[in-house]
């Protein structure tokens, strides 16, 4: 009795996985069939590949996304980070106005937070990748603080105290005892900023001006216009790149991750 | 204390990128063209093309959050059983599409459910007639399903991952079979997991337009749709940031009572999702 169970757990948790990773593998055989119509197979091919590379569109839509998003995260850890530090010092008043604001984009309507940053800069300034700068450290910000200020509450603040009786600066303490000690958070926290930004699409949608786009907005024009098979190509790669960032991050920051909670 | 000076950059940045250009929506969505204070906007939602969008919104974003309940919670349930370690690969696979670019996603669907996609030349294979999924609410559905499941399927794994086998024990020892120890123990022990997973299913949901515009056409309207439109076909931005602004209260009401359940049943506990 209790072995046929296990064995229908198992079965439904393989069909339910076959079910999420279908469509996925399918995008990867769709990458390397010569036929455009997408249910006939017209032999192996690495032509889309080869196409893709030569591609300016999507070649300057990958290196936006990459220095974009590498930017978004770096300032998102900072500035996260910085916040993470003094609130423990703060009343318990501002320490809530950090949280409460840093929830905001974190809870609120992506098209809402999108539509914000680009009536700031519509109306102010000008729409382009500054906006959709400020708005992926904005979106990664909640994930660093959530990340880095449990690790500081965690710790042991004599040690700090001591470093400074043997004769440590400030800074050197903080980049000697605090720094190590806090690390695991921030990295975690940069890596959920990172994927964050990665993975937005509605927010860049409405903070992009024209003529700039990143991974998810020139995917979404070509869904709109018709699929061009390179897409299948980038997807296949992205999937793969995915895929191994996740394999280093597991391996780098197990320590970071009864912090994260997810 | 000098520390609290290092709360400076974020203090400035919150300001000004967060509150600020939420009170920008704010005031664009209660003023009319000519910069005059009108609550037209809002009370636009009386329209019958907004209400039946918000309506279609609310409806597709729940019946994908009840689909998405229903098929996690034994997922969850089985994992949790013969997978406890939250690093084994398989609970990792689950995980990993949470990772994957959401319109690669839908492309991938897009894939299966075309007029010319896998599907339908399956099914004609079997000699069954051909469906026609894309462009209908059926497909929305489907892709709303498709991309945030694993977002239901973590947060119920992690409640019940955490669940102390001796409170089982313990209920199993003084009678209880075990229909009973799901209904008393392990379901009440697992709902912060579950009410974490419909906030995140269904909040994203009711303003997806993407999905919509891909998988459900140009005749579908959403309520993200309609948002989007008003910004970027109709330029009519004040109309476009007070239908926003109503999305924006209906979002955090929804949450503010979600969290309500949330603390009551166990204190506040899950922080986030």
């Amino acid at each position: 009795m209790v072995k046929k169970r296990g064995i229908f757990g198992r079965i439904y948790i393989l069909i339910i996985c076959l079910l999420m990773y279908a469509p996925l593998f399918l995008l990867v055989v769709c990458s390397f069939n010569a036929s455009k119509q997408r249910s006939i197979w017209g032999g192996f091919t690495l032509h889309w590949y080869t196409d893709m590379f030569r591609d300016e569109e999507v070649i300057r839509a990958v290196t936006t996304s990459l220095t974009l998003t590498t930017a978004a995260a770096l300032t998102a850890a900072v500035i996260g980070t910085l916040v993470s530090l003094g609130m423990t010092t703060m009343k318990r008043r501002s320490k809530a106005l950090v949280t409460i604001t840093s929830n905001i984009p974190l809870l609120n309507a992506d098209i809402v937070t999108g539509i914000s940053i680009m009536l700031l800069f519509a109306h102010f300034l000008s729409l382009g990748y500054t906006s959709v700068y400020i708005a992926h450290v904005t979106l990664g910000l909640p994930y660093v603080i959530l990340n880095v200020s449990p690790r500081i509450m965690g710790m042991d603040k004599n040690i700090y105290e001591a470093a400074l009786d043997l004769g440590a600066g400030p800074l050197y303490a903080f980049r000697k005892v605090v720094l190590p000690e806090i690390f695991p958070g921030i990295a975690a926290g940069f890596f959920y900023a990172f994927t964050i930004s990665m993975d937005d699409f509605v927010v860049t949608y409405f903070s992009k001006g024209p003529g700039m786009n990143t991974i998810s907005t020139m995917l979404y024009q070509q869904l709109r216009r018709g699929i061009n098979p390179e897409m299948y190509a980038l997807s296949t790669l992205l999937f793969l790149a995915i895929i191994l960032l996740l394999g280093i991050a597991n391996r780098v920051s197990m320590s970071g991750k009864e912090v994260t909670g997810t | 204390m000098k520390r609290s000076y290092l709360s400076g950059p974020y203090l400035v940045w919150a300001a000004a990128f967060i509150l600020l250009p939420l009170a920008m929506v704010i005031y664009y969505g209660c003023t009319d063209e000519s910069g005059h204070f009108t609550l037209a906007n809002i009370a636009a939602m009386k329209d019958w093309v907004h209400y039946r969008a918000f309506t279609s919104s609310l409806i597709l974003a729940f019946l994908a959050t009840l689909i998405c309940l229903l098929i996690a919670y034994p997922l969850a349930w089985f994992l949790s059983q013969h997978f406890r370690n939250s690093s084994s690969f398989v609970v990792m696979l689950f995980i990993l599409p949470m990772w994957i670019n959401f319109l690669l996603r839908v492309l991938a669907l897009q894939v299966i459910l075309s007029k010319s996609g896998m599907l339908n030349a399956l099914l004609r294979f079997l000699g069954f007639p051909a469906l026609r999924l894309m462009y209908t609410k059926a497909a929305i559905l489907i892709g709303m399903v498709y991309d945030y499941i694993p977002f239901m399927i973590l947060p119920i794994y992690n409640a019940l991952t955490k669940i102390d086998e001796s409170v089982v024990e313990a209920a199993m020892d003084l009678g209880a079979d075990k229909k009973t120890v799901f209904r008393r123990i392990i379901f009440p022990l697992s709902l912060p997991g579950v009410i974490s997973g419909i906030i995140m299913v269904f909040i994203p949901n009711i303003s997806e337009f993407a999905v919509a515009d891909i998988l459900g056409g140009s005749k579908i309207l959403l309520f993200g749709n309609v948002i989007e439109q008003e910004f970027n076909v109709s330029s009519n931005w004040n109309l476009g940031s007070g239908l926003s602004v109503v999305l924006m209260l209906f979002v955090f009401a929804s949450m503010a009572i979600m969290n309500r359940k949330d603390s009551k049943e166990e204190g506040g506990g899950v922080p986030l999702w």
